[in-house]
């Protein structure tokens, strides 16, 4: 009997302590499991900031699909609007060439993209109506060494002369003068039916299978 | 076979790290290195000194095409476009400037960079007024080297 309360007392200190290790062992569960999902949480994160990072080097800097509308290329491209498939190699290789359909950012809005085609390249000479109604429609361009004082115009070294198929109502290089090389972003390949959506989607299933095995 | 498996991780790193880096360089900021002294005495002060400037340029100045007269700014040169310029614009669409023998108007969508140091700059007194199109990006601040290290204002 006079054990009794030293044995109560050690029973209670026992209890006590058992209690408060199932706390510590509850917080310590806690903990790990929030850096369990943390870490769950944080891979989930990284892979869809890879993608967005692949997809922001892909369209930029391979291949991408722009929405294009206007009459200023009638009868090449609709009034309403047409899906083109542009392509971002070729310009940085310098490889845009005489006829090309480039996709430029506007001298006079930067915040614009136009689309038109190639007439005349650095170094060559051009003449042509600024009025359509005037004379005919055409650019000729003359590629020579040579400079004649007869012609009218020469296309400074770095520049292109772009201008819309349709004289009659576009703003080009008729209206704003050769563009600098540069301002070109990409070279359009192909206008979107429904034959190029089974390819494009045949080509984005490659492009995820890839980065699936880039993921593993 | 271990190798195989080595070589083909450390590519695929080196791969996605360089595409990250690429979409950072793109978006954000990146850092390029002034050649030459047509910005002096703001960056390259000394003519002939060993280390050259390491500037910041910032990115997101691209996405609206906001700029104002006196940002130092990266663009291609119009004439050889691999090239690339660090100048100052002084010159916004609409304002005048007076050159050599006379008043230029700045068309839209132009703008008119002059190098700090004008005796020896290559600039629109040259090649006239350059799209804003051309331009790349806008230098925030000198990064290297560590004496240098100041933020260039607006």
């Amino acid at each position: 009997c006079r054990l009794a309360p030293w044995f109560c007392a050690s029973a209670f200190a026992c209890f006590f302590r058992q209690r408060f290790a199932t706390r510590e062992m509850r917080w310590l569960r806690y903990l790990n499991q929030w850096r369990g999902t943390a870490k769950e949480a944080f891979d989930q994160v990284s892979i869809v900031a890879k993608f967005l990072c692949l997809l922001h080097v892909t369209d930029r800097y391979i291949i991408s699909s722009t929405h294009v509308q206007g009459p200023s290329m009638l009868p090449t491209l609709n009034l309403t609007g047409d899906v083109i498939l542009a392509e971002h190699v070729s310009h940085r290789f310098g490889k845009i060439g005489l006829g090309d359909v480039v996709l430029v950012r506007s001298p006079t809005d930067p915040m614009k993209m136009v689309t038109k085609r190639v007439l005349g390249l650095e170094g060559h000479r051009l003449s042509f109506f600024a009025d359509p109604l005037v004379g005919d429609d055409s650019v000729n361009v003359v590629v020579s060494n040579l400079y004649i004082q007869s012609l009218h115009l020469l296309v400074p070294k770095g520049h292109v002369w772009i201008q819309g198929d349709n004289v009659h109502a576009s703003t080009d290089s008729r209206n704003f003068g050769p563009v600098p090389y540069d301002l070109i972003e990409g070279k359009a390949l192909l206008r979107v039916s429904l034959a190029t959506t089974m390819l494009w989607v045949i080509e984005v299933t490659i492009t995820f299978e890839l980065f699936q095995l880039l993921l593993e | 076979m271990g190798i195989q498996t080595l070589i083909w991780q450390v590519t695929k790193k080196a791969f996605t790290g360089g595409i990250i880096g690429l979409t950072i360089s793109d978006r954000f900021c990146s850092v390029v290195p002034v050649r030459g002294d047509s910005m002096s005495p703001t960056f390259n002060p000394q003519r002939d000194s060993y280390l050259d400037d390491y500037v910041l340029v910032d990115k997101f100045c691209l996405k609206d095409y906001k700029f104002a007269r006196g940002d130092v700014v990266v663009f291609s040169s119009p004439s050889h476009y691999k090239e690339r310029y660090i100048k100052r614009i002084v010159g916004m669409p609409g304002e005048w400037i007076s050159s050599t023998e006379d008043v230029i108007r700045v068309p839209e969508g132009h703008c008119w960079v002059e190098g700090d140091n004008k005796a020896s700059s290559l600039d629109s007194r040259t090649f006239g007024p350059i799209p804003l199109g051309l331009i790349g990006g806008r230098v925030t601040r000198v990064v290297w080297p560590p004496q240098r290290l100041s933020k260039i204002g607006g």
